[in-house]
């Protein structure tokens, strides 16, 4: 395919990280205001608004969602920068709240894995239950203490006993599963979460292993966090982002007939296809697929033929949930957040210009500057 | 209990009129403060303590504060659009589905 039948706005060599055999190029973003003469690069709420739902508009935002599975979802997010959908992407892994067991109280545990592996083993089991329900634990005050607002209770009890002969069995109890957690309603639990009672999500997870006569009683309090803290709380198994790959074929120099199926093979399957007279065509679709592996840039006779290139502002994120959310909810959860988090900086800053209002900052004695922290330091 | 430090304090350093000065925000990370910093270009350090230093220089002798209040209302209504959006492709999109088991 010659690099023409591309959309226009993706031949914007703005727009190009350069993949090099051993290196890349133009990572950083050139558009901000004063870059280019004649250019105005400021924020403009109305341009990135736009024409959002037009496909490959350059410097518009554009989202779109590919692929989704119950447990995954695979989405495009273009035209904003790469701070921007880290921020995203950061904030579902890390402070999208869940619920996790935090508090075991065992009572017996005569099994062969001590306690506080079993504990941690219990903690990292995926709960079913919606965090909007439960309020986070504080530091002081009433939600300092457990309950029914802040606190999950569940029982683990499993004794190992001989299977009766016959019974095609060895033992009975010989593993503890998570779907062996046992919930214990407490106060008004019982009707809030009456359609969608809590448990573990996936029943089968193995956390111990019994013998006859072995034992394990516990009780365990659950209650809502974020991943930051630890990572029983994160939402998801991964979120990651990649950018959209770009092969630009050199139309002065197509790649010999007799090589297509070797120029063919340094990519993913599918990425390039070759037709019965050996001529190479590759559409966006392909490129999609690509790992960007950079073998053709190893072979010489390939030299010339092809420019490889990813779209700076073009986000492919894969979510895949491990928890309460279903996978399209994670990514508004996390705008959620983010609103949140410039609200409070925002009213911390609003309460700031107030003060500086009667005060001069930057004055030792001022109100709000801290004397103890030197310039530079960090 | 120990004292929770503010939410947004201007270091030591600061130019009496806020032309220049820097910001520490607490218990925030590179989440925010890279988005912030972004916003305001239209550098920030890896700090290992639960806050994060935001330095702004302005021209013309501008109020850094002003600029950052600014870029925080930008940053919303970013959220807004970006969310908009992506509600408006899930609902009237059409992608693949498919079964993905346990």
């Amino acid at each position: 395919m010659m690099s023409s039948e591309l959309p226009q706005s993706l031949l914007n060599s703005r727009r190009h990280v350069g993949v090099h055999a051993e290196r890349v190029s133009d990572v950083w973003s050139t558009e901000y205001p004063g870059h280019y003469p004649d250019e105005d690069h400021s924020w403009d709420m109305e341009k990135f608004k736009e024409v959002r739902y037009k496909l490959h508009v350059p410097c518009n935002l554009q989202v779109k969602v590919q692929r989704l599975s119950q447990r995954s979802i695979e989405f495009d997010l273009v035209g904003v920068d790469a701070s921007i959908a880290n921020a995203f992407r950061r904030i579902i892994i890390a402070e999208v709240p869940t619920i996790a067991i935090e508090h075991v109280y065992v009572w017996n545990n005569t099994s062969v894995i001590h306690d506080e592996v079993l504990a941690h083993r219990i903690g990292l089991v995926p709960l079913s239950a919606d965090p909007s329900t439960l309020d986070f634990r504080t530091p002081t005050g009433f939600g300092a203490t457990p309950n029914d607002r802040n606190t999950l209770v569940f029982r683990l009890q499993a004794t190992c006993e001989r299977a009766p002969k016959g019974s095609g069995k060895e033992y009975i109890n010989d593993e503890v599963k998570s779907g062996d957690l046992v919930w214990v309603p407490q106060g008004e639990q019982e009707e809030v979460f009456a359609n969608n009672p809590p448990g573990p999500t996936n029943k089968d997870i193995v956390l111990a292993k019994l013998r006859p006569g072995q034992e394990i009683d516990m009780e365990l309090h659950a209650i809502k966090g974020v991943g930051k803290e630890h990572a029983k709380w994160s939402p998801v198994a991964t979120a990651s982002y990649r950018l959209h790959p770009l092969i630009l074929l050199n139309p002065q120099k197509p790649v010999p007939t007799h090589l297509a199926k070797k120029f063919a093979g340094c990519f993913s399957p599918g990425v390039v296809q070759v037709d019965a007279d050996g001529e190479i065509s590759i559409d966006l679709h392909g490129m999609r697929k690509d790992s960007v592996s950079r073998e053709v840039l190893r072979h010489e006779e390939f030299q010339g033929c092809v420019e490889l290139k990813r779209v700076r502002d073009w986000f492919i994120f894969n979510v895949e949930s491990e928890g309460p959310y279903a996978p399209e909810r994670l990514l508004p959860e996390a705008v959620k957040v983010m609103r949140e988090k410039v609200a409070s900086i925002r009213a911390a800053a609003q309460a700031l210009l107030a003060d500086a209002d009667g005060d001069i900052p930057g004055e030792p004695k001022g109100k709000g500057v801290d004397v103890d922290v030197e310039m530079g330091d960090s | 209990m120990t004292e929770v430090p503010p939410k947004l304090r201007i270091l030591k350093g600061a130019e009496p009129d806020l032309s220049a000065a820097t910001y520490q925000i607490h218990d925030e990370s590179h989440t925010i403060g890279n988005s912030l910093r972004w916003m305001l270009m239209k550098n920030v350090p890896h700090p290992s303590e639960n806050h994060i230093h935001l330095r702004i220089q302005m021209y013309d002798n501008l109020s850094s504060l002003e600029a950052l209040l600014e870029a925080l209302e930008n940053l919303g209504n970013l959220c807004d659009t970006v969310e908009n959006a992506y509600k408006q492709s899930l609902s009237t999109d059409s992608y693949e589905r498919w079964d993905e088991r346990s």
